[in-house]
């Protein structure tokens, strides 16, 4: 962001800025330089946050949408629709494990060891990878396809829409990995917002797995 | 007006297209942002305008003669999808949200430039993408609400578009609303405190939290609605097993609070524009405050009064009937507010204060014939009537269109530095009110006795009624003329405004008319007490005044 980038220039006046007449004469003395409200805080993190609950409330809509199709409607004469537990439960822990590899690279980040850091990120991506042809695998081995009936198109619509945040989630770690390396990279330990934001997406997408499961799954 | 940046400043050059090129190029400025989202939607305006032109003319014979009525469908559809998705939310939003709340909170721009020029420019692509799909196969005809089956078996080619292009319009409502949330919580200047800003500020956060928590839920529904239409599954085809009252119930936790998000920064707005007009404080600031959050949780959870005829269950009724009525609390709370505002004030009756007031009156109107519709025995005679035609139109035209114009009458000469012509504003006003209330109010009679709403005949017993009614939409339409004249000569020949020609104290007012580029020249002004009115120990009272 531009706005970081500004430095205090404190004792450069500008000219036009002795006629300020609107502000009241108690503030006059702090403001010979314009770069004073430019130092804030880094919120991208917030927008962030703000974005993931919307992201999250997209998956809202879907789950609202498939328990009361549940709750309602009921499976028609004849259709198939079965889901095994061993697959997705793998699913699970390889998703649960590689948040768990994602912190591990953080901690490195911050003990400056880029090359750890690399290591448990690309651990990270290699799970996350490992997540998805399972899944695939999963949707080559079901007995119903998209339209077979509405449980079936359901199904494909959650888990479809959760890989592609996963897929997402994965192009972002392989960006971070390829800027955490040294030299040469430009996430390092004094600037490590791009990887706490993949991170933190990472989680949110591991998160709503969980309820994924539980809801599809267990339920 | 020119100023030089500090040259150390890198963004400084790239913040500043100069000229009128400015308002087509990727600029980073929250007030060209602003001006860029007002005049866009202004356009759609004038085209979402012309389209309800052709409903009304269509509409003063019994018979379907002006056009036919596939066409009619399509004309509705995108009259309803243009002034909603493309004119109310992002002016109400984009244009005075952009504008005003870098001033409200102290800060130089949003929080977040780069996504704020992005949220816009969606906007023009996404609405030339809608309107030319009339030309391709024929636009949606599923109205602005594309309820299943309905949306599903008309042609696909349009109603796929018309889901691209909300999606789009949609993802531009997101960042835009996260911006506002980070640029009120967390940009504000350093000892500005919550309860002090601009009620405005109160009024946008309320807003974005209605967004960001509803509308993906819009986004989501719409995905799922394009499978069906694409893919041909069966989430909302009753044929394959699906269930309509899903998308309904979806489809209306995103679009009654869009009803809040069109109607609370208007509410905001006037909150603004009421005390400067009558040199009084803003009457009962906590209250609104309270008011505003309360609307913003009762919003999300009263979509289903919409719904009263789609064999709701009657436990949901009850609820939903409940907890719409509750929502006339804040409101009225909010009404009362701006009444006592106005009470004993100096009212100075020029045109942005006579809009404010016909929002007013509008709204109070609008606002009854609100809390009968969340009535069950009432709303099941007159739903899909003309009746809720008028409620809604009362609502979006006579609260938020009218206080669009009132905020234009007001911020125009901080826009251009030029004043516009009261008495073309006065005569503009004059129109509009009378044409707006000619057209409308005798829509509930012809509600209450029954003429269904989205058709393009109807039973020949409506016709003086009607034509009645247009009668009040060609006022409606002429009343636009007087308003383009006094934009444009004023801003090329209107008399100069100065930099606070009303004399007020909300930020944006201690700067030059037009602001320079960031806003201000030096630190940004402490504004503790925005609506400081008729108090002789206010420091700005004094400042500004002397």
């Amino acid at each position: 962001m531009d706005m970081e980038k500004i430095t205090p220039n404190k004792n450069q006046k500008l000219p036009n800025e002795i006629a300020m007449t609107s502000v009241a004469p108690k503030q006059q003395s702090s403001q010979n330089t314009i770069s004073e409200t430019e130092d804030h805080e880094d919120f991208r993190l917030f927008g962030l946050i703000a974005f993931l609950i919307a992201d999250g409330m997209t998956f809202a809509g879907f789950f609202a949408a498939y328990l009361t199709f549940k709750a309602v409607n009921p499976l028609p004469a004849g259709a198939i629709y079965e889901l095994e537990l061993p697959l997705p439960t793998l699913n699970t822990i390889l998703l649960l494990v590689s948040s768990i590899t994602f912190h591990r690279a953080g901690k490195f980040l911050e003990k400056r060891d880029s090359r750890a850091c690399q290591k448990w990120l690309i651990i990270t991506g290699l799970l996350g990878a490992a997540f998805l042809v399972s899944q695939m695998f999963e949707y080559f081995s079901l007995p119903f396809g998209l339209t077979d009936n509405l449980f079936a198109s359901t199904f494909y619509a959650l888990t479809g829409f959760h890989g592609l945040h996963v897929t997402l989630g994965s192009i972002m770690i392989l960006i971070v990995w390829w800027q955490t390396r040294t030299p040469g990279g430009r996430i390092n330990y004094e600037n490590k917002f791009p990887f706490e934001a993949a991170e933190l997406y990472w989680h949110f997408v591991d998160g709503i797995w969980v309820v994924l499961f539980i809801i599809l799954y267990l339920l | 007006m020119t100023i030089s940046l500090d040259p150390t400043n890198p963004s400084s050059k790239k913040l500043q297209p100069t000229g009128w090129l400015r308002y087509f190029s990727f600029s980073l400025d929250h007030k060209v942002i602003g001006l860029q989202y007002l005049i866009c939607g202004f356009i759609f305006y004038l085209i979402g305008g012309a389209l309800a032109g052709a409903i009304r003319i269509e509409l003063t014979s019994p018979l379907s003669d002006f056009m036919p009525r596939e066409v009619y469908n399509q004309v509705l559809t995108l009259h309803g999808t243009i002034m909603i998705f493309l004119w109310i939310v992002p002016v109400v939003n984009g244009a005075f949200g952009n504008y005003l709340i870098p001033f409200y909170v102290g800060a130089r721009d949003m929080a977040f430039p780069r996504l704020n020029a992005v949220a816009f420019w969606l906007i023009p692509p996404s609405g030339l993408m809608l309107i030319s799909s009339y030309f391709i196969n024929g636009a949606a005809q599923s109205g602005w609400t594309a309820y299943p089956p309905l949306s599903i078996t008309t042609p696909a080619a349009g109603q796929i578009i018309w889901i691209l292009s909300v999606l789009l319009l949609g993802g531009s409502s997101i960042f835009g609303g996260i911006n506002f949330i980070a640029t009120i919580l967390k940009l504000r200047r350093p000892g500005l405190k919550l309860m002090q800003l601009p009620m405005f500020c109160w009024a946008m956060l309320g807003t974005s939290l209605l967004v960001v928590i509803s509308t993906p839920v819009l986004a989501g529904t719409l995905i799922l609605l394009s499978f069906d239409i694409v893919a041909h599954t069966g989430f909302f085809n009753p044929n394959l097993g699906g269930n309509v009252i899903v998308y309904q119930h979806l489809f209306w936790f995103y679009s009654h609070p869009a009803v809040y998000i069109m109607v609370l920064p208007a509410f905001g707005l006037v909150s603004e524009i009421l005390p400067v007009h009558c040199r009084k404080p803003l009457f009962g600031y906590a209250t609104m405050v309270y008011s505003i959050m309360g609307i913003v949780v009762l919003g999300l959870i009263v979509w289903a009064h919409h719904m009263f005829t789609s064999g709701t269950p009657p436990w949901m009724r009850l609820f939903f009937t409940i907890a719409t009525s509750f929502i006339a609390v804040p409101t009225g709370i909010k009404f009362f507010n701006w009444v006592a505002t106005l009470w004993g004030g100096k009212i100075s009756l020029n045109s942005a204060i006579l809009f404010s007031c016909g929002f007013i009156v509008n709204f109070v109107l609008g606002g009854i014939t609100g809390v009968a519709l969340a009535q069950v025995p009432f709303d099941v005679h007159v739903h899909d009537t003309y009746f809720v035609v008028a409620h809604f139109h009362y609502i979006v035209y006579g609260g938020s269109v009218f206080v669009i114009f009132s905020s234009i009458y007001h911020w125009f000469p901080k826009f251009t530095g030029k004043m516009l012509n009261e008495n073309l504003g006065r005569f503009h006003f004059a129109l509009t009110f009378i044409g707006f209330n000619l057209c409308f109010a005798p829509q509930h009679w012809l509600g209450l006795n029954g003429m269904p709403r989205r058709v393009a005949e109807y039973d020949p017993q409506f016709e003086l009624v009607n034509q009645i009614s247009s009668m009040g939409a060609l006022l409606m339409a002429l009343s636009t003329l007087p308003f383009l004249f006094n934009v444009f000569q004023s801003a090329f020949q209107g008399k100069d405004a100065g930099d606070n020609p009303w004399k007020a104290l909300t930020p944006e007012w201690l700067t030059s008319s037009p602001p320079p580029v960031e806003n201000w020249k030096g630190e940004a002004p402490l504004v503790i007490e925005p609506y400081g009115y008729g108090k002789n120990n206010s420091q700005q009272e004094s400042k500004i005044t002397k």
